[in-house]
């Protein structure tokens, strides 16, 4: 039986009743219009779906729409403010940090959740010491943080010099 | 995914209530695992009760000095909470070396603890798996099993806990908080899990439509403690073996100890036998290895999986000369 919820994407406000299987990948998809978290996996493993929800960087593809009613959801489109490309975006067309371009919203969403996870404070696997009160944003700190976006092309050579200028460039949400 | 009725109720007592009534029903959390398990026929419930804006999201202190984790705190939350960091290291490390920042941000306390194995054959449809189908048989006691148990195991079921969290609760004396169609009642997180028997069917000592509504900790005897993982690549892979131990020394001697292993059996792994063997002994390479051996003693590898007790065993004893201030 469908369930009728609203989601908030990228600025919109949208009541849709959805099949209880529908995930919030599918919900933007199909029913939204909303084409730019790609389906690579669909089992959470690829984070080509990786969308913002309610702030923070999530997999669509393993989230129900359902479970998520009255969500604010912002997708690669949606970062965008006033034609204005998000200065992720910029940074990863300035330094090429793409071939084929199908993991580039999911990367690009991931990295801007990302960096406001390391504003926070929140320690990464590679934190030295998890107790300490800071921790520099190093190489190693962003390739781990990001290792949730795989690129079957093999772009990480330019990801990570775009994502590092763009957390150089100033605070980014 | 077979089609499923979405159910949503009004506090912790009514979900229990609606689960109780729906023998094919299921709790959803942060779904991380489930969603994944029933894109894949795996699992296959009729009903989904959805819990994760019923149950707590707060981390609460405890009048003596532990912690009281709300089931829905997210893996990520949890991690970064600054009197884990401070208080029980080993536990914000085990969770930030598991799957990826989106998962994390996605996967709860009480969903962390529920997650199925990665046995590639409970995954396989197309195979037996006692697990999966009980009485149908194991594929991987003959077949591809290096990541499978090497402790605990029985011939019906060879397959591995998979969570890094739940090992670091179990070398801290974690307490889990149960709400059933019975009643509440608390058990500490060893009693939770079972070993796979002629039931591996059965991941956990949980009866339908239990519900874990948080977990605490006890006051930290060591904030000396750390979680070490071998996985097959530097990031975002389930341990082949981890390791969570916490060491107190007095005057050069192991005055209390807690160890438990990850990705070596059905459930995460106390080592009390290695406990019991360090206690009293010097705080050094010798002791710490013989404590691992005397755990490992019981080990029964497979074909394909004999390089886990060496592991397991250098795994502890280099965690142990780490915590001991060792190199």
């Amino acid at each position: 039986m469908d369930v009728e919820i609203t989601l908030k994407a990228d600025g919109t406000e949208h009541r849709i009743a959805v099949d209880p299987r529908t995930t919030l990948l599918d919900a933007l998809r199909e029913r939204l219009g909303i084409y730019s978290p790609k389906k690579g996996c669909d089992h959470g493993q690829c984070g080509a779906c990786t969308i913002l929800l309610d702030g923070v960087r999530v997999n669509s593809c393993l989230a129900l729409a359902v479970a998520h009613d009255g969500a604010e959801i912002i997708t690669a489109e949606g970062l965008t403010a006033g034609g204005e490309l998000h200065p992720m975006q910029r940074s990863f067309i300035e330094h090429d940090a793409f071939q084929c371009g199908y993991c580039t919203p999911g990367q690009v969403v991931s990295a801007v959740g990302m960096l406001a996870e390391a504003e926070a404070g929140w320690p990464s696997h590679v934190t030295r010491d998890v107790s300490a009160g800071e921790m520099p944003l190093t190489d190693e700190e962003i390739r781990e943080r990001m290792s949730g976006n795989l690129c079957r092309c093999g772009a990480y050579a330019n990801i990570l010099p775009a994502i590092r200028a763009a957390a150089d460039g100033g605070r980014l949400r | 995914m077979k089609p499923f009725r979405y159910d949503r109720a009004e506090d912790i007592s009514g979900a229990v209530a609606t689960l109780a009534r729906e023998p094919t029903g299921m709790f959803l959390a942060g779904g991380t695992n489930l969603v994944d398990l029933m894109k894949l026929d795996v699992v296959r419930p009729d009903v989904l009760v959805d819990v994760r804006r019923l149950t707590s999201a707060e981390i609460e202190d405890l009048p003596d000095g532990g912690l009281r984790i709300g089931t829905a705190v997210t893996n990520s939350e949890l991690a970064a909470d600054r009197r884990i960091r401070s208080r029980y290291p080993a536990l914000s490390q085990a969770l930030l070396s598991g799957a990826s920042g989106q998962l994390r941000n996605l996967a709860t306390t009480g969903g962390n603890l529920l997650q199925r194995t990665r046995c590639a054959y409970f995954y396989d449809t197309t195979t037996p798996c006692n697990k999966r189908e009980p009485r149908s048989g194991c594929s991987a006691l003959e077949g591809c099993n290096s990541g499978h148990a090497i402790l605990g195991a029985s011939r019906y079921c060879v397959a591995t806990h998979p969570s890094d969290m739940a090992v670091a609760m179990t070398a801290l004396d974690a307490i889990v908080h149960i709400h059933g169609p019975r009643g509440q009642r608390q058990i500490p997180i060893t009693e939770l899990y079972r070993l796979p028997g002629q039931e591996p069917q059965h991941d956990t000592n949980l009866e339908h439509a239990e519900l874990i509504t948080a977990v605490d900790l006890p006051p930290a005897f060591s904030a000396n403690s750390k979680y070490r993982k071998v996985r097959e690549r530097a990031s975002y892979a389930f341990a082949l073996v981890s390791v969570a131990a916490a060491l107190q020394v007095r005057d050069g001697v192991v005055h209390d100890v807690r160890i438990a292993l990850g990705g070596v059996a059905h459930r995460p792994w106390r080592a009390e036998k290695a406990e019991d063997a360090l206690r009293g002994r010097p705080a050094a390479h010798e002791s710490f290895r013989a404590a691992a051996e005397a755990e490992l003693a019981g080990a029964a590898p497979l074909r394909e999986n004999a390089y886990k007790v060496p592991l397991a065993r250098n795994l502890m004893t280099r965690t142990l000369l780490e915590l001991s201030g060792e190199r």
